[in-house]
């Protein structure tokens, strides 16, 4: 068993080690920094400046372990656009990430749950079927252009919504939050729906299959034969015994709704790492996509060690298969 | 549906499986739309009423037109409206979807070539080399693929080639282990056996014996991951990561008409996301229909 977490855990650095190569090098190879951070108009002694102040001078491999240091204290440089921490800047932009990425959650999971049950009681029933069509709309149907349609006929068009942005936002234990004023949750709405579709989807496939699994089970058999009433039977006997592997899979889906946040938030100017990351591009600013990339990387890694880690424990085969490959 | 036996006795395989796969009324409505759709994108340069690239024959007079306006001079009426260059819409969807379904295609032709000789390899030789291909796998299928190819493309800068190879670095491991389960339920069977006891190279068991046997499953999963290689490209286009500019996809259609959306305009970008639609959905159909109609276990005996 500690064998295997600890293979896991070197696994995992080691990737992380690669990845942060490859992302620093990478980086290196695109355009000159230079040429974005300096006007054309400024002399030479002034971009010799910038050049050593930004440690651009010295040689590739140097940087890399400058930066790794660096990294390893928690500093990942400064942002060539903001003249701040690379850092601070991201992790003061994660909070309205993450604020979107829980609502969608949410949202797939209050909007997934019901029809996904709809579904599963009646499979063949006009209901059934067009909840199952709309359900493989939303794992087909790009999610950039399923935004643009909502800005254009609820902001546009009908004038319901706000187009983008965050709104208004308050201080909940020191962190800025949309959600606790109106203002707020009207701007939220649409990028947390827009967000959450894919979920929504597979949540209503899960539930909808769980379902119908369920309903041929003696416990379900022996309910009706108690005489107890269906909107009990469906809302408590089947739903806790299918809840389990759908709050899984939804879990292990939030790595994948930060990823998909960059798409949303550029959509509806979210301001979150996912725009940040995406202006930073454009702009060439270095320290921050390395540092975003890494960040979101790391992320990724410890998501997926804690599960491994977590299976190895549920289930010994897993361990097993590992000692032998 | 109960074929008679005597059908089936003259019924080559070829022509069973087209009969099965027109068996489907939606199957065949959605191949019959995306083959209209590659005929377009195939011979856009002839059937469009306009050069959208070729900028002496745009006109800004004719900037933003709304859909069934003539032009200025009145040489052409827009059916699909113009965009903030006077660029004739249908036109310039016509070219998009070239350039999108060029590259969706080609990304998963490389793609799959690259993961079929890895899954081949790993599932025929085993070990230490299957170890590896396998590790490496797991580990990229474990991000996003829109990560992995945000991470490449943040790295390479934009152009047609980086995407391609974002696009190929996104997809090669779902082949490899597509190729990889079936090579090693094939790889036990006797007809292995039989090519190893002849005496013939890895090389040719690999690829002349194990590789036909492996199809049917990869080219469901082929069809499944153009229409999702067309729909990352788009994305990724929207996002100012994809094409350049000079080489406008749907995506780059779509992101372009963006800002005029928020005043009303909707043609510059509907008309493009329709496109995008309709070839997504078309190819899903068919790829759908292809998985039923391949998939042994629910043929009908």
């Amino acid at each position: 068993m500690l064998a295997f977490i600890i293979r896991r855990i070197l696994q995992s650095l080691v990737v992380l080690l690669v990845m942060s190569l490859l992302v620093f090098v990478g980086v290196h190879a695109i355009g000159n920094p230079v040429d974005v951070l300096i006007s054309p108009d400024a002399d030479q002694i002034e971009r010799a400046k910038v050049i050593v102040a930004f440690g651009l001078d010295k040689p590739l491999w140097l940087q890399y372990f400058i930066f790794l240091k660096n990294a390893a204290g928690g500093d990942l440089g400064r942002s060539f656009a903001y003249s701040t921490p690379a850092l601070a800047l991201i992790f003061e932009r994660m909070p309205a990430t993450l604020e979107l990425s829980s609502a969608a959650i949410l949202l797939s999971v209050v909007l997934g749950l019901p029809l996904g049950l709809l579904a599963g009681l009646r499979p063949n029933g006009l209901v059934g079927k067009t909840i199952m069509a709309v359900s493989i709309l939303g794992f087909s149907l790009p999610t950039f252009w399923v935004g643009l349609m909502l800005i254009m006929v609820f902001a546009v068009q009908l004038g319901w919504l706000p187009t983008s942005g965050r709104g208004e936002t308050q201080m909940l234990f020191g962190v800025p939050v949309s959600f606790l004023s109106w203002d707020g949750l009207r701007h939220l709405l649409m990028p947390a729906f827009n967000l959450a579709l894919f979920n929504i989807a597979l949540v209503i496939r899960l539930t909808r299959s769980g379902a119908q699994e369920a309903l041929m089970q003696d416990y379900v058999k022996f309910a009706r034969a108690k005489g107890l009433r269906n909107s009990r039977i469906i809302g408590v006997h089947v739903l806790k015994n299918i809840l389990i592997p759908i709050v899984t899979v939804v879990a292990l889906q939030f790595g994948s709704i930060i990823a998909f946040s960059i798409v949303t938030e550029t959509v509806f100017a979210w301001p979150g790492m996912g725009k940040l990351i995406i202006d930073s591009i454009r702009v060439l600013d270095r320290p921050v996509i390395v540092a975003y990339l890494l960040l979101i990387v790391t992320i990724f890694i410890l998501i997926n060690l804690v599960v491994d880690m977590l299976y190895s424990v549920l289930d010994p085969r897993v361990r097993l298969a590992e000692s032998k490959g | 549906m109960e074929p008679t036996p005597a059908r089936n006795m003259a019924e080559t395989p070829w022509q069973r499986f087209v009969r099965n796969f027109f068996g489907s009324r939606i199957a065949t409505a959605g191949f019959v739309l995306l083959a209209l759709i590659v005929l377009a994108a195939i011979f856009a340069p002839v059937i469009s009423p306009q050069n959208p690239y070729d900028l002496a024959k745009l006109d800004v007079m004719d900037s933003r037109l709304e859909p069934g306006q003539a032009s200025v001079d009145g040489s052409m009426t827009y059916l699909l409206g113009t965009d903030d260059q006077g660029r004739d819409m249908l036109s310039a969807i016509l070219y998009g979807i070239r350039i999108s379904v060029m590259v969706g295609v080609l990304s998963t032709v490389i793609a799959l070539s690259l993961g079929l000789t890895l899954g081949l390899l790993a599932g025929y030789a085993g070990g230490r080399i299957e170890a590896f291909i396998m590790r490496v796998a797991d580990i990229q299928l474990s991000f996003p693929p829109i990560l992995i190819a945000l991470i490449l493309l943040a790295l390479t800068g934009r152009g047609i080639d980086k995407i391609v190879i974002a696009l190929v670095a996104v997809q090669w491991a779902y082949y490899a282990r597509t190729t990889r389960s079936a090579a090693l339920v094939e790889r036990k069977k006797e007809y292995i056996e039989a090519a190893t006891a002849l005496g013939l190279s890895p090389l040719r068991i690999m690829f002349r014996h194990l590789l036909p046997n492996c199809l049917p499953p990869l080219i469901v999963v082929a069809a499944l991951q153009v229409a999702s290689a067309i729909s990352l490209e788009a994305t990724l286009s929207f996002l100012g990561l994809g094409l350049p500019i000079t080489e406008p996809s749907l995506g780059l259609l779509i992101a372009n008409g963006f800002q005029y959306l928020l005043s009303g305009k909707y043609w510059i970008s509907v008309f493009p996301g329709i496109a995008l639609l309709a070839t997504v959905v078309t190819i899903n159909l068919v790829a759908d229909q292809l998985r039923d109609v391949l998939n042994p276990r629910l043929q009908t005996q």
